[in-house]
C-alpha cells in the first residue's frame, strides 16, 4: 500500500451546538479514487470543506505527504495541491473554456495578459486528459453541456499541479452519455497520480471508478475498504445503519452519541 | 500533471493546406482542432454558425445603422419637408460625430458598469456636475470658493475628502490620487486654464464615482436605489452650483475646439496612418504570432480582407472630411478632433476589457459573482472600480457635449442624458445582465441614436416624433437581443 497523500486523524468539527463530524480519520491515496458516501447530513459536504480550508477544524490533525499541516483558508489548500470542484462548478459562463480555467490566475503581466501561453497550458490539460468532446477551448462555457462543463471544471483544478482533487457530486446533474465521460475523466485523473476523492450518491458511479469507499454515517467513519470487498447492498447498509455484519460500528449498544 | 503534449505543426501552413496537413488523430471531435490555422471557408462557416446560434454581437446594430443612413439619405433627398439632401453633406456628417460624441463617450464609461450587471443612474447629473465645477471656475477666474461661497465650498471640500478616505477603504489607490488631485486643483484655486479646468472635471468625475461605488461594492446597496438617489442628489447640486435659470459660459478656445475643431489636412492624414496602421499591425501581428505557436489563427485572407477594409474605409472617411465643408466663406475642413478622442478612448477602453487581468474580471463579477469570489478576484474592488470609470468617462462627456454647447446649464447631462446612454449601449449589444459586451458596442448604439435624432430634425418632426422612433429603434434592439439570447439558450446545448 502507498503513502497516503493525505491524511486526517481524528478531525472533530462543531457548529455550534451541534457535532458533525465525530474523531473521523480519513486517508486518501495518490493514484487512488476514494469514494466519500454517507447519507445526507452524514458529514461529507463538511469534511471536504474542513480539507479545502473552509472551515477550520476543531480538534484532530491533517497530514500532507506525511507532513502535518495546518490548513485555514482555500489558500492554503491550493499552496499544498487541494483542489475541490464544487457541484455548482463555479463557471462564468460567458468566458471561455481558457478564460475559466485561469480565472483568478491570469498568466502574464496584469496589464498584457499572455493569451498564448494560457491557450497552450489549458490545450495541454484537456490533452492529457484525453478530453475529446469540445470542438474548441475558445468557446464560451455557456454553449457547453452539463457533462463538458464538469469537464472543465475538473480540468481547471488539475490544471495547478494539483495532487488531490475532490469531487462534490459530479454526475448528479448528468445525463448517461455525460456522466460516462466525466467518470472516464476521474478514473484518468487517478491513473495520472493524483489523489481524487469522489463524492457521490450513486452507488453504481462509486462502484465502477472507487478503490475504496469511505463510508460517513452521522458524522463518524465508520467504515473504509476496499471497493471490490464489499457489495452494493453492503455499502448501502453502511449508509443507512452505519454497519453491515462485521463492518462498521461494532453493535448498536456499543454507540454513544 | 502529466505532459502529454499535442503535436504542434511547426511552422505556419499556405493557405488552403491547413485541413490535409493536420494529422488524423487530431480531426474530428478534438481539442487538437484548434492547433492549426483554419480555412477562410472554415472561419466563414463558423462565422454564419454562431449568428445562427444567435452569438450576433454588434451585427444588428450595424446594419440597422447602416438601412437608417440610407433611409434618411432617401427620405431627406425625396420629402417635400426634407432638406434636399442635407443629411447626407460633408457638413452634416462631420455636425453627426460632432453631437453624437458626448453622449457615446457616457455610453462607453456606462459599459463598464453595465458589464457587471449594474447599473449607474447618476452617470449623467454627474457629468453636468463635473461640466459645472469645470465652467464655474473658469468663468469666476478660478475663484471656486466665492462663487460658491463658505458653507457650499466647505461642503464641497468636506465631500472629495471622504471620497478619498472611501477610495482607500476599497483599496483602489489610483482613484484616491484622482482624488486628492481633485482636493488640490480645488483648495489652490489655480487662474483659468483649459486643461488644468478638463483635468479638474474629471478628477471630480472620480470623486463622484468613488461614492457610488463605494455604496453599491463596499455597502452593498443595489445600484438601481444608490445611484437613483445620487443621481437626484447631484442633479440638485448642479442646480446649486450654477443657479436656477443660470448658463455659464465657456469661451475659451481650447475647451471650445473640443468638440468643434478640426485636425489640420496633415494631422487628418496622420491620424489615419496611426489608426490604419495600428489596426493592421495588430491584426496581422496576433495571426502571425499565433500560428507561430500553433494556435487557431484567423486565416490569413480574412485578416487581410478585414485590413483592407478599415484602411480604404478610413481612408474615404478622411479624404472626405478633409474636403471643405463650409456652405459660407470660412474654410472648415479635417477630421473632428472628437474622432480622435472617442478612438482613443475606443482603444484604450477595449485594451483594458479584453488583455488586463481587471478587464477579465470585470467580466467574470458580470457572468458569475460567486465564481469570481472564490477564484480569489476581490470582487468589492472590481464592483467600486467600474462605478469610478464610468463617472470618470461621463466626465469626459461632459466636458465635449459642454464644448458642442459652448455652455452649462442645470440641466446638462440631466433628463434623459443618461439614459440615452444605457440605450445607445444596448442597442449597440451589450447586455443589462452583465457579463455580455464591448466598448464598441456604445459606440454603435451612440451613432445609432445620433443618426436618428439627427434625421429626423433634418426632417423637421416634432420632438414627439423624436422621442417615438428614437423609443421604437431601442426597443427593436431589446427584441433582438432577447430573440439572440433564447437562440444561444436553444441552439447550442
Amino acid at each position: 500500500m502507498t503513502q497516503p497523500i493525505l491524511a486526517l486523524r481524528g478531525v472533530n468539527k462543531s457548529f455550534g451546538a451541534v457535532q458533525v463530524l465525530h474523531d473521523v480519520d480519513f486517508t486518501v491515496r495518490a493514484g487512488e479514487v476514494t469514494a466519500l458516501v454517507g447519507d445526507n447530513g452524514a458529514g461529507k459536504s463538511t469534511l471536504v470543506k474542513c480539507v479545502a480550508g473552509i472551515h477550520p477544524v476543531d480538534r484532530g490533525e491533517i497530514f500532507f505527504d506525511g507532513e502535518p499541516v495546518h490548513i485555514t483558508s482555500p489558500t492554503d489548500a491550493a499552496k499544498l495541491g487541494i483542489e475541490v470542484v464544487y457541484q455548482d462548478l463555479a463557471l462564468a459562463d460567458n468566458l471561455d473554456i481558457v478564460q475559466n480555467m485561469f480565472l483568478g490566475r491570469e498568466r502574464g503581466n496584469p496589464w498584457m495578459l499572455d493569451e498564448a501561453e494560457m491557450e497552450q497550458a489549458a490545450r495541454r490539460t484537456l490533452a492529457s486528459l484525453s478530453v475529446r468532446t469540445v470542438t474548441s477551448v475558445r468557446m464560451p462555457v455557456s454553449a457547453l453541456s452539463g457533462g463538458q462543463r464538469q469537464t472543465v471544471a475538473i480540468a481547471k483544478a488539475v490544471l495547478w499541479d494539483s495532487k488531490v482533487i475532490m469531487l462534490d457530486e459530479p454526475t448528479a446533474a448528468l445525463g448517461v452519455a455525460q456522466t460516462r465521460q466525466v467518470l472516464d475523466l476521474v478514473r484518468r485523473l487517478a491513473e495520472q497520480g493524483l489523489g481524487v476523492v469522489l463524492i457521490s450518491h450513486n452507488m453504481a458511479d462509486v462502484f465502477e471508478v472507487s478503490d475504496r469507499i469511505a463510508t460517513l454515517y452521522l458524522g463518524r467513519m465508520v467504515a473504509d475498504v476496499a471497493t471490490k470487498d464489499v457489495t452494493h447492498s453492503q455499502v448501502v447498509e453502511l449508509i443507512t445503519a452505519g454497519r453491515s455484519g462485521e463492518l462498521g460500528l461494532a453493535r448498536p449498544e456499543a454507540v454513544t452519541i | 500533471m502529466a505532459e502529454l503534449k499535442q503535436p504542434v505543426t511547426e511552422k505556419p501552413l499556405p493557405e488552403g493546406s491547413a485541413e490535409k496537413a493536420s494529422p488524423a488523430s487530431l480531426r474530428a471531435e478534438d481539442f487538437g482542432i484548434d492547433t492549426t490555422a483554419r480555412t477562410t471557408r472554415e472561419a466563414v462557416r463558423d462565422y454564419v454558425r454562431n449568428l445562427r446560434n444567435g452569438e450576433l454581437g454588434a451585427l444588428p446594430a450595424l446594419a440597422g445603422l447602416l438601412v437608417l443612413f440610407v433611409l434618411f439619405w432617401i427620405l431627406d433627398t425625396f420629402l417635400p419637408q426634407g432638406s434636399g439632401g442635407t443629411f447626407i453633406s460633408l457638413g452634416n456628417l462631420a455636425n453627426l460625430l460632432q453631437q453624437g460624441a458626448g453622449p457615446t463617450i457616457i455610453a462607453m464609461g456606462l459599459v463598464f458598469v453595465l458589464l457587471t450587471g449594474e447599473i449607474d443612474l447618476a452617470a449623467g447629473t454627474a457629468s453636468g456636475v463635473t461640466a459645472a465645477v469645470m465652467a464655474l471656475h473658469f468663468v469666476r477666474d478660478g475663484n471656486l470658493l466665492g462663487s460658491l461661497g463658505w458653507p457650499v465650498f466647505i461642503l464641497f471640500a468636506l465631500v472629495v475628502v471622504v471620497a478619498i478616505v472611501l477610495a482607500l477603504v476599497v483599496r483602489i489607490w489610483v482613484a484616491a490620487v484622482f482624488c486628492a488631485i481633485a482636493l488640490v486643483l480645488l483648495l489652490i484655486g489655480f487662474p483659468p486654464n483649459a486643461w488644468l479646468e478638463m483635468l479638474f472635471a474629471i478628477t471630480v468625475g472620480v470623486v463622484l464615482g468613488t461614492i457610488s461605488g463605494f455604496l453599491v461594492a463596499e455597502l452593498g446597496m443595489p445600484s438601481f436605489v444608490a445611484t437613483l438617489a445620487l443621481f437626484i442628489a447631484w442633479q440638485g447640486v448642479l442646480l446649486q452650483f450654477i443657479g436656477e435659470g443660470g448658463t455659464l459660459g465657456l469661451r475659451d478656445p481650447v475647451i471650445f475646439a473640443v468638440a468643434n475643431g478640426n485636425l489640420s489636412t496633415l494631422g487628418s492624414w496622420l491620424l489615419f496612418v496611426v489608426a490604419a496602421g495600428g489596426y493592421a499591425f495588430v491584426l496581422l501581428n496576433r495571426q502571425r504570432s499565433r500560428r507561430r505557436l500553433g494556435l487557431v489563427a484567423q486565416p490569413t485572407g480574412l485578416v487581410l480582407a478585414k485590413v483592407t477594409a478599415v484602411v480604404v474605409l478610413g481612408a474615404i472617411a478622411t479624404a472626405l472630411l478633409t474636403v471643405n465643408r463650409s456652405p459660407g466663406a470660412i474654410e472648415i475642413s479635417g477630421v473632428p478632433y472628437v474622432v480622435p478622442i472617442v478612438l482613443a478612448l475606443l482603444v484604450v477602453g477595449t485594451y483594458v476589457l479584453d488583455r488586463t487581468k481587471f478587464g477579465r474580471h470585470v467580466y467574470a463579477v458580470g457572468g458569475n459573482r460567486e465564481a469570481a469570489r472564490r477564484a480569489g478576484i476581490d470582487v468589492v474592488r472590481i464592483r467600486a472600480a467600474v462605478f469610478m470609470i464610468s463617472t470618470a468617462m461621463a466626465a469626459i462627456g461632459a466636458i465635449v457635449y459642454s464644448s458642442k454647447v459652448g455652455s452649462v446649464s442645470p440641466t446638462a447631462g440631466g433628463g434623459n442624458t443618461l439614459l440615452f446612454a444605457v440605450g445607445a449601449a444596448v442597442i449597440g449589444g451589450t447586455s443589462l445582465f452583465g457579463g455580455r459586451g464591448r466598448i464598441s458596442n456604445a459606440v454603435i448604439g451612440g451613432a445609432v441614436l445620433a443618426t436618428v435624432q439627427n434625421g429626423l430634425g433634418l426632417l423637421k418632426q416634432p420632438s414627439a416624433v423624436v422621442f417615438i422612433v428614437t423609443g421604437l429603434v431601442l426597443l427593436l434592439a431589446a427584441a433582438v437581443d432577447v430573440a439572440s439570447r433564447r437562440r444561444s439558450a436553444t441552439a447550442t446545448r
